[in-house]
């Protein structure tokens, strides 16, 4: 039987005369230089000219009407008709691209998310526009932040007007937020390295509260700290993907409400038969 | 007819020991490859792996149809070579791929993503092209003694499919790693040495490179590098969080985390009406997910009262003092909340020893010595195989978030197979209860819905089919901030029962979803949500059109079954392209992107199954320039396609009946392969014999369908009978069920390329690129049609492939179609 098979093989012989090994290996890895090649030729061309703050500014207002074009769409969800003008205008200003490390910077003004690091993200620009305007701030507002990240949620509500307070749990990334605000002239805003658990008791109660920070439940001592009349938005999901925000009101006579949010118009069922 | 005696001179001998070598190697490192992408990545790409060794082998086919001559000359040099250099990519490749900044939690945002996917297969794949070469080298060098090398091939490849799961009681994964470096190196050695020749002197220095290899490979770039967004190192960023304890083991790298400064505090969906904080905790992980965590606990000192404003509290305000099976015992917790209830008697189940050792002894003390405690019995068993098996009935079996069971000791649970979510097992549990009883299962909140509404209709058609007339009167649904508990019972709920629940709602601030007699005033009052959807899909589930209301829910939530047990997987095409529109506004975080992975391998394979299948073919026209080039022939093409595409089908749906027997997808993918490897490789020996024939590929085909109808109807009865055995009984017992189908299933290839052999010589490599191609392809495709349509329709469709492969034998009508 061995030779029935065996009656396979010859056949294999005499074929690719003069081809050496080693040159058919080398196609193996040359096969992954093009790729890599086309890969690099999809990425965006960098802004390598002098007026990248320029070409910058365009870029965010661009971003900045389409978020906008979008609130209405979401308002049944959300309970806005739109963004408040005041979001909008912030988010127009706030220069996303000084808050996310240099090899993402072209991305910066795309609406997505983007990696910053240490395992931490920065929240695509609609859900960072989405969570500030539920958090509905006031010039003058207090406002925590639990999970500082990049500090571009911190430094919205700062142009926003209100005095911000962020807790960041890892230690490298609330230094270089700290400088990173601080460079750009944020000076409303308080930083901290440590446990957002049990909030910022020095400074509350606080009108609003944002818990960015990955957390398996709702921790009760901040809804404590939260001001009658004031809201706090934690948004759950996995890095890169928001699957809904948790909004929490305390109402004047401090009865406290929870709502589950989605972000986007999204009916789980098809309509009829 | 091709001539048999081979050309070249037969003073050399076969390095037989260096072939088993090498094979044993290879498929350890498929095995291994499976460990160690569950713990750097997700599991997801289990698939992937599988796919990869049958890329290598298929390029390899395209090598020896160009290496052609040369081999007669420079076998040894070539062996040695190959040998040397698949000892270097094993390692090598690992490490570099690691270096790819492939994230699949971005591969919905970044275009990036799905070429460093492409190179990270490719890389990949490179170790598995050598060890291929190296058979097939041998087997084309020594034709006569073709069955011999044959042989050692599948001998070593079953011994390397087990001896990598025995290897992995005790070497870490990456050490593992290092370990296979070594073999294809020791291969090489012995390859020279045992062959004889002028090159002898070189097999020394080739077992000191051996030797040292695992040495040399040290510092940071030989460091596995878990992806930064996993479980575990998210949380080693906590300033102050350090590892304190690991260990591995086939089932899982558990690694034991504390952290001082700011505490775990993990209370999944605890109320935020709870007036006491957890105490001080271990976290532990399992492939640095899976996150359990083991509670501080002295029994003297302070309760701990958090674990009454969970969700999974409810079952305890219904039942006085229960005895309780808790399943995923994990860190403990649930068996802690069973003490703080003062049940009358526990049993933790747990599937991984060395996590219940780790309660049981290391941390005994910080755990308040939970299970040396006279009311609880630890029982590390696999909790279908336990519930199954009979003995006491319970008054509560208690489940809660267990997702660690299989999803992250996973290789090969891509896309989350779990048993312990389906019909049967609901109907398992319900028989093991005593009358009154509960099952109370807690999950995860999503939304929109879609989880907890696919456990519930799973639970409405296990009481259907245990002739419970209205299912409705049985069950309960309650959701809190984060997670959903539901309740069946062995009986319906009383009216004391239902106000418990609505109080235990209430005192909470949990939601109420379902009771009977519940009226659209109780649900959606303390976490609001737009609509009250989850009450109103679990009416609907409750009703007469509830069937029509699963296929008009967007996301898949069809009642899971042992056949198609994929519990975690929501996907719909229509849903995806919906939410892809909706991206800009936050679409894709409704999406769970394991499917995705699976249909971008898919189309992966596809691509490069175009790009081999007529390599071949162009190289036999190259290479025979003055002979008559060989011309495709459609027979061959649909024979040899569907053979590929029936054996992964047969092979993988075989992987998961196993997994429910074997209680571990590790175990059963390394059973399951060495069988099919060892078996269809006898099988494929003996097959000469039938050549005679007109066609005689009818005879294992027909062997085939006998066996795996005969399989389809008898696997799930026997397993259950017999899963008490021990484990080591359980694989010997698995490998004799293998035989008599793998047998059959090695025959149709062999017997086909010897035919093609006998008539169209210059056919064989492409048929080989054909097969190579079909399996990598049907490895995938397998899936996708398992999560669409069951396993039993992958078995039949793989039935009807094989009669396909049997019509289409080629020469059996008309030479060339």
């Amino acid at each position: 039987m061995q030779n029935r098979l065996a009656k396979s093989f010859p056949s294999i012989r005499a074929r690719g005369r003069g081809r050496r090994l080693t040159g058919w290996l080398w196609c193996g890895f040359d096969s992954r230089c093009l790729l890599v090649l086309a890969g690099l030729s999809l990425a965006v061309g960098s802004p390598f000219t002098a007026n990248a703050q320029e070409y910058y500014a365009k870029a965010r207002q661009e971003l900045v009407d389409t978020i906008a074009s979008m609130a209405a769409e979401t308002q049944r969800e959300t309970g806005r008709k739109a963004f408040s003008e005041a979001v909008i205008k912030v988010m127009a200003e706030v220069p996303r691209h000084e808050f996310v490390p240099e090899n993402v910077r072209d991305l910066a003004y795309r609406n997505r998310p983007l990696p910053i690091g240490y395992g931490q993200t920065i929240s695509q620009p609609y859900i960072v526009a989405l969570m500030t305007d539920l958090l509905d701030v006031q010039i003058g507002s207090k406002v925590l932040e639990v999970g500082t990240g990049s500090g571009y949620q911190a430094a919205i509500l700062a142009e926003l007007g209100a005095k911000v307070f962020t807790i960041e749990i890892i230690e490298p990334l609330g230094q270089l937020a700290k400088e990173r605000l601080k460079r750009l002239g944020y000076g409303n805003v308080k930083t901290r390295v440590g446990d957002g658990y049990y909030g910022w008791k020095e400074h509350a109660p606080f009108d609003a509260i944002i818990v960015t920070a990955a957390a398996s439940h709702v921790p009760p001592p901040l809804v404590r700290q939260l001001k009658p009349g004031g809201r706090m938005v934690a948004p759950v999901g996995e890095r890169f993907l928001v699957q809904y925000l948790t909004m929490v009101e305390k109402s004047v006579d401090g009865g406290v409400t929870l709502r589950h949010i989605l972000p986007v118009r999204f009916v789980p069922l098809t309509g009829g038969h | 007819m091709a001539p048999l005696n081979s050309p070249f001179d037969d003073s050399l001998r076969p390095p037989l020991l260096s072939v088993a070598l090498i094979s044993a190697a290879a498929v350890g490192y498929q095995v291994l490859l499976l460990r160690l992408f569950s713990i750097i990545q997700w599991h997801h790409f289990a698939y992937m792996i599988i796919s990869l060794a049958l890329l290598g082998y298929g390029v390899s086919g395209t090598f020896l149809a160009l290496a052609g001559e040369q081999v007669g000359r420079r076998f040894r040099d070539l062996f040695a070579f190959n040998a040397a250099l698949f000892g270097a990519a094993v390692p090598g490749c690992f490490f570099l791929a690691q270096r790819i900044p492939l994230n699949p939690l971005e591969l919905l945002w970044d275009p990036l993503q799905p070429l460093y996917l492409a190179l990270l297969y490719l890389l990949l794949a490179v170790p598995f092209l050598f060890a291929a070469n190296c058979i097939g080298l041998t087997l084309y060098r020594f034709r006569r003694l073709m069955g011999r090398t044959y042989g050692s091939d599948l001998l070593g490849a079953g011994t390397g499919a087990l001896g990598m799961v025995g290897l992995l009681f005790w070497l870490a994964p990456v050490d593992a790693l290092k370990a296979l470096g070594a073999a294809g190196f020791a291969a090489a050695a012995l390859s020279l040495l045992t062959g004889g020749g002028t090159r002898r002197w070189l097999a020394g220095p080739l077992f000191l490179a051996a030797g040292l290899l695992p040495f040399l490979l040290a510092g940071p770039f030989t460091e596995l590098k878990p992806s930064p967004y996993k479980g575990l190192s998210q949380a080693l960023q906590v300033s102050g969080a350090r590892i304190v304890d690991e260990r591995s083991g086939p089932l899982g790298l558990l690694t034991v985390v504390e952290s001082p400064r700011v505490p775990f505090r993990h209370a999944p969906g605890l109320s935020f009406l709870n007036p006491s904080e957890p105490p001080e905790q271990l976290g532990v992980f399992t492939d640095g997910g899976g996150f359990t965590v083991i509670n501080r606990y002295d029994p003297g000192g302070e309760a701990p009262r958090y674990l009454d404003f969970l969700t999974s509290a409810l079952p305890y305000h219904l039942l006085r003092r229960p005895s309780v099976l808790v399943i995923g015992a994990g860190g403990g917790t649930d068996v802690l909340q069973a003490v703080f209830f003062q049940a009358r008697r526990i049993d933790a189940l747990e599937v991984n020893a060395q996590m219940a050792a780790l309660i049981k002894e290391d941390y005994a003390a910080f755990s308040g010595r939970l299970y040396d405690r006279q009311d609880v019995r630890l029982h590390v068993a696999e909790a279908r195989g336990f519930v199954g098996g009979g003995g006491v009935a319970y008054d509560l079996i208690q489940m809660a978030l267990v997702d660690s069971f299989g999803a992250a000791s996973a290789g090969l649970h891509a896309l989350n197979e779990s048993y312990l979510y389906t019909t049967e097992a609901m109907e398992r549990y319900l028989a093991r209860l005593n009358p009154g009883g509960l099952v109370s299962i807690t999950r995860w909140l999503k939304l929109p819905p879609r989880d907890s509404l696919k456990l519930f209709a799973t639970a409405v058609q296990a009481l259907g089919r245990m002739g419970v007339a209205k299912p409705g009167r049985q069950l309960a649904l309650i959701r809190g901030g984060k997670t959903t508990t539901l309740l069946i019972k062995n009986g319906a709920f009383s009216g004391p029962e239902i106000i418990a629940i609505k109080r235990f709602s209430r005192e909470r601030a949990f939601d109420v979803v379902y009771f009977p007699g519940i009226t659209p005033a109780d649900p959606n009052r303390y976490h609001l949500l737009e609509r009250p959807l989850f009450f109103e899909s679990a009416i609907s589930l409750l009703g007469p059109a509830g069937e029509d209301f699963i296929d008009r829910y967007k996301y898949d939530i069809r009642p899971v079954t042992d056949d198609r047990p994929y519990f975690f997987n929501f996907f719909k095409w229509p849903l995806f392209i919906e939410l892809y529109a909706l991206r800009g506004r936050g679409g894709f975080g409704l999406l769970e992107w394991g499917y995705l992975v699976l249909a971008l391998i898919l189309l992966q394979a596809i691509v490069f199954a175009l790009v081999l299948i007529p390599l071949p073919l162009w190289a036999g026209r190259r290479a025979k320039k003055a002979e008559r080039p060989p011309r495709p022939s459609m027979r061959v093409l649909i024979y040899f396609l569907s053979l590929g595409f029936a054996f992964l089908f047969v092979e993988m749906a075989f992987i998961q009946k196993f997994i429910l027997f074997l209680a571990s997808p590790v175990y059963a993918a390394a059973v399951v392969l060495c069988g099919f490897l060892v078996f269809a490789g006898l099988g494929s020996l003996f097959s000469g014999r039938l050549l005679s024939s007109a066609n005689p590929s009818l005879y294992p085909v027909v062997g085939i369908a006998v066996v795996v109808v005969a399989y389809l109807f008898l696997l799930p009865s026997l397993f259950q009978w017999l899963t008490t055995l021990a484990l080591a009984a359980k694989f010997a017992l698995s490998l004799l069920l293998i035989a008599p189908l793998a047998f059959p299933m090695g025959m149709p290839f062999p017997l086909g390329l010897a035919r093609l052999g006998e008539e169209r010589p210059g056919l064989i490599p492409w048929a080989w690129a054909i097969n190579g191609c079909a399996s990598v392809l049907g490895a995938v495709i397998a899936a996708l049609l398992a999560i669409e349509f069951g396993f039993t329709a992958v078995i039949v469709m793989a039935v009807g492939f094989y009669i396909l492969a049997c019509w289409t034998f080629p020469g059996s009508a008309a030479d060339g179609i």
